[in-house]
């Protein structure tokens, strides 16, 4: 078996066996943990370990069996399993856009030193506004902001607050990257002349890769996390978001339901991430192996 | 036609503050076409200055410098030189082959041409089995190799280094030296070389240019007559130790005013 392929089996099972790990660990707190809750002066520092709070993994599992509702013929996994769809494409435009603002923004920082100096700051400002804070605000676009007979849909508001997350570690990743060209480097393209475009592509943009994977995946998971909170804070219609609240408010006479619904969140989270995974594996396949691992 | 002509060139960083550096003063130097022209001294003379200048990655506060009679930028501009620094610095994400193109991308050579030219560049540096092969998978030796044959892709009649053989053992060091003359002659280009070392200035130089610190200038022009055919035999010769020998003392004028005198900074004695 190549080297190869037996990091990847290991890895997996690792992967497994964290997950079957923190399952046991879910069922031993509720054999072990207080029924109510563990206060102390007052404050509740322990978790309730009831079937409320806390429903056993067999029953969120087998939850998933079930219709959505009583009397539906729609099982519950189906309905998860298109939200979670529908959020999943949402994240991709959300993280396209991201990824395409945020590298642009870095190129051009890396090309103009005045850019960099005037609009950084203004880029860490802007990761400190509240996400739900600006939801609603850009969710009121939807059917009303109208561009050159373009009407603005809903769902690209959600994607746009996903970009709004994606694009800063993508940005400050990027130009960091593009910043990491060696100066006998940048000396030897000078030294053939090379044009600023030339140096980018051949030089600078090689040379950022290993620094924009980290960032891409970074953007990716801010993509979904702004989606599911955009969804979430305004309620938005056919989403994994609005399915956690919805199965939120069921949630003590079905406890198990909402955590449908969370999990598709975590999958949906995982598989962005996996798709950036995978860009790294193609990208970095001809370049130097760390010794260590 | 001189290869390289340099007039009155002086170099200041940082003019007018505290932190002024005459980096180079009044420089003259003319080396004809063919010829193997080292550069030498202590830290902070200014010879990888000077080297800049020719190559116009850095503009002379005064002076002038012109290249195969054209202007410094120029040449640069029409590729007339090939350069090679103390680090390979040959990209990681390209084989060893393209690595050899790069400079042929960039002057818009199409695809057969350039592989054609590659593949040539691999025989003269005596590495054709590892075209396919990414850098960071050869040795430092052969990695400077590369960036040889990439800096004479082109073709150009002028080749410029700068302490590329520095990062090298002296087994591979010398061998390398042997290498050089080997592709110098056989392509005919001129090289002008900057190095720490007195005896590879020697081993491969036409002429030797000594350089003294604060301000950075040249104090001396060694003449080396070891011939044209240099073997490894050259390395016993009188002549060889005679050359050094001169090197030497005059390294050893440029540091008079030190108490000690006797031992050249920066300089290797090897």
């Amino acid at each position: 078996m190549s080297p190869l392929a037996r990091r990847s089996i290991y890895r997996t099972s690792m992967f497994v066996l964290s997950v079957v790990l923190v399952g046991v660990l879910w069922e031993l707190y509720k054999l072990i943990g207080p029924e109510d809750g563990g206060k102390l002066f007052g404050a509740a520092v322990l978790p309730r370990s009831n079937d409320t709070a806390m429903p056993h993994i067999w029953s969120m599992l087998s939850r998933y069996g079930r219709p959505e509702v009583r009397g539906s013929d729609r099982q519950i996994w189906s309905v998860v399993l298109a939200g979670a769809w529908y959020s999943f494409r949402l994240s991709v435009a959300g993280f396209a856009i991201g990824a395409t603002i945020g590298v642009g923004l870095s190129v051009l920082m890396a090309r103009f030193k005045m850019v960099e100096r005037g609009l950084l700051p203004y880029l860490v400002v802007s990761q400190t506004v509240p996400l739900i804070a600006l939801a609603p605000l850009i969710v009121s676009w939807g059917g009303k902001v109208n561009i050159l007979g373009f009407t603005w849909p809903k769902w690209l508001s959600a994607a746009v607050l996903g970009a709004f997350l994606a694009f800063f570690p993508i940005a400050v990743g990027t130009l960091r990257g593009l910043a990491s060209a060696p100066s006998a480097s940048l000396e030897l393209m000078s030294s053939y002349a090379a044009s600023w475009k030339q140096t980018l592509f051949k030089l600078r943009f090689p040379a950022a890769i290993p620094f924009m994977v980290p960032a891409f995946k970074l953007g990716a998971s801010g993509a979904v996390v702004g989606v599911v909170v955009a969804e979430i804070s305004t309620g938005l219609k056919g989403g994994i978001g609005r399915l956690i609240i919805e199965y939120a408010r069921e949630a003590t006479g079905d406890p198990a339901k909402v955590f449908t619904a969370v999990f598709g969140a975590a999958a949906l989270g995982l598989a962005m991430a996996g798709f950036v995974a995978i860009s790294d594996v193609l990208l970095m396949r001809n370049r130097p192996k760390e010794t260590t691992t | 036609m001189s290869a390289v002509k340099v007039q009155g060139a002086s170099k200041i960083f940082n003019q007018g503050t505290p932190k002024q550096v005459d980096a180079l003063v009044d420089v003259n130097l003319t080396v004809e076409p063919g010829e193997f022209v080292s550069l030498i001294g202590p830290s902070g003379c200014g010879k990888s200055t000077l080297l800049r200048l020719i190559a116009n990655l850095l503009e002379p506060t005064t002076g002038e410098i012109t290249v195969n009679s054209k202007t410094a930028s120029q040449s640069r501009l029409d590729q007339d030189y090939g350069m090679a620094f103390q680090q390979a610095g040959l990209f990681d994400w390209r084989t060893v082959a393209k690595n050899i193109e790069l400079p042929l991308e960039l002057k818009g050579w199409d695809k057969a041409k350039r592989a054609a030219r590659a593949t040539e560049m691999l025989e003269l540096v005596k590495l054709p089995e590892f075209a396919d092969m990414y850098p960071w998978q050869l040795s430092g030796g052969m990695q400077q190799r590369i960036a040889i044959a990439r800096a004479l892709a082109a073709h150009p009649p002028l080749l410029l280094m700068d302490e590329p053989f520095g990062a090298l053992d002296e087994m591979t060091r010398e061998y390398m030296q042997g290498e050089l003359l080997r592709i110098c002659s056989e392509t005919k280009t001129t090289v002008v070389f900057v190095t720490h070392s007195i005896p590879e200035a020697v081993y491969l130089s036409n002429r030797v240019v000594v350089m003294s610190p604060r301000p950075g200038r040249i104090t001396e022009v060694i003449n080396v007559s070891l011939g044209s055919n240099r073997t490894e035999d050259t390395r016993g010769a009188d002549e060889f130790f005679k050359g050094i020998t001169a090197v030497r003392e005059a390294l050893r004028g440029t540091h008079a005013d030190h108490a000690n005198a006797g031992a050249v900074r920066g300089v290797e004695d090897r």
